[in-house]
């Protein structure tokens, strides 16, 4: 599984990073996590506000902090 | 009502003598500390709940089927119920622009979101009630527009510093479903997160509009700020600018000072200055767009600001 972080590094898009990283090393899952800075890639996937959350090239969350456990459903709700 | 129990507090259980300046500031911080912090903590919570329903994504979906001149008038509408932070500006310039928006378009959302930012409407309803709110937003929908086709028809588009690729055929929009249960807990969290940032900033500007309630003389601010100063609105619009991140202080301020006789079109100009223009904004915008368009876009909503507090002051 691949987790992307989109943001263009406001206080935001780190903690949304902070709470990914504990998310995933509470799951079971093995994850990649990468954050995003480069707003040209930001703008492929169509995010407008940021901080956004990709799972495995889907977008599921924009413009939000999400807390550990709605990561953590995130996770298993996308998980292969 | 409240008014009632903090006369009872302060004149009779503190004893505190009806009429002395003390006593007057001292009654005036506790009503205007504990009116503000409830009706803000209300109004953020009322206005985050009902923009959960509302995305950028489909703002611009909506924005990109219209052509100029209702772009402008629509743009400058959804700003006002569409969430914005400054940290997005770029994204959403971009994402815009991607979708074929008109530059001018863009820039009357781009005038419009944080003008009617949250924080400013909950304070300008819980200090001046509905109509100066809605004078405020109307204004500001106004400058929001003109704003926009100006700049639209100044052919300014290769100053923007990054190569758009215009996204290929139609948009779409993937909802994201979200449970009421879970739209009221984000609006719950969020309106948290505003009032841990702001309310310091709140009790200093109630504090010192406590002092100046207290003990500065009515006729010293209606001769700076009042009808007989011809520049009063300028200046005050200039001063507004760098105030971004002060918004919830300043408010409380400009309260004391309407009542002891500043003029309401020039607070108005004041506060439309320190919401809709910030530093920290343009620092971030310099990294797509040239510093003249950055200096064309502040001048023309500084301009329009002005405007508005002049023809306010003529009207009123």
């Amino acid at each position: 599984m691949k987790i992307e972080i989109l943001g263009t590094g406001c206080s935001k898009c780190k903690a949304l990073e902070e709470a990914t990283k504990q998310a995933v090393s509470q799951s079971s899952q093995f994850a990649q996590i990468e954050k995003v800075e480069d707003i040209m890639k930001i703008m492929e996937y169509g995010v407008m506000s940021t901080p956004a959350l990709v799972i495995d090239g889907k977008v599921v969350s924009t413009g939000k902090v999400l807390s550990v456990h709605e990561i953590a459903e995130l996770i298993k709700a996308n998980r292969v | 009502m409240w008014q009632e129990s903090v006369n009872v507090l302060v004149y009779e259980r503190l004893k505190m003598p009806q009429g002395e300046k003390l006593s007057d500031a001292l009654n005036f911080f506790i009503y205007d500390t504990v009116k503000i912090l409830f009706l803000l903590t209300t109004i953020i919570f009322a206005v985050t709940l009902l923009r959960s329903y509302f995305s950028t994504e489909k703002v611009r979906e909506y924005l990109s089927r219209r052509n100029e001149y209702t772009g402008n008038v629509l743009a400058a509408l959804f700003g006002i119920i569409t969430p914005f932070c400054s940290c997005s500006a770029i994204p959403l310039f971009l994402g815009f622009l991607q979708a074929r928006i008109p530059l001018g378009v863009t820039f009357s959302y781009l005038i419009s979101a944080p003008l009617n930012n949250e924080i400013a409407i909950a304070m300008l309803l819980s200090m001046f009630g509905w109509k100066v709110a809605a004078l405020y937003i109307g204004f500001g929908l106004l400058v929001a527009i003109i704003g926009g086709i100006v700049i639209g028809h100044l052919g300014l588009e290769k100053e923007i510093l990054i190569e758009v690729k215009p996204i290929d055929g139609e948009l779409s929009v993937d909802e994201q479903k979200i449970a009421f249960n879970t739209r009221l807990k984000d609006a719950y969290d969020y309106t948290l997160d505003i009032l841990r940032k702001i309310w310091l900033y709140v009790l200093i500007g109630v504090c010192a509009g406590a002092f100046i309630h207290g003990y500065v003389p009515t006729e010293l601010i209606t001769s700076i700020a009042g009808g007989d100063n011809p520049f009063a609105v300028p200046l005050a619009t200039l001063l507004g600018v760098p105030m971004y991140s002060n918004a919830a202080g300043v408010m409380p301020l400009i309260e004391v000072l309407t009542s002891k006789g500043m003029l309401m079109g020039t607070a108005l100009s004041f506060m439309m200055a320190i919401t809709a223009l910030s530093l920290p904004e343009a620092m971030i915008l310099k990294r797509i767009m040239s510093l003249k368009l950055i200096t064309i876009f502040f001048g023309t909503v500084t301009l329009g600001i002005i405007g508005v507090g002049y023809l306010f002051n003529i009207i009123l």
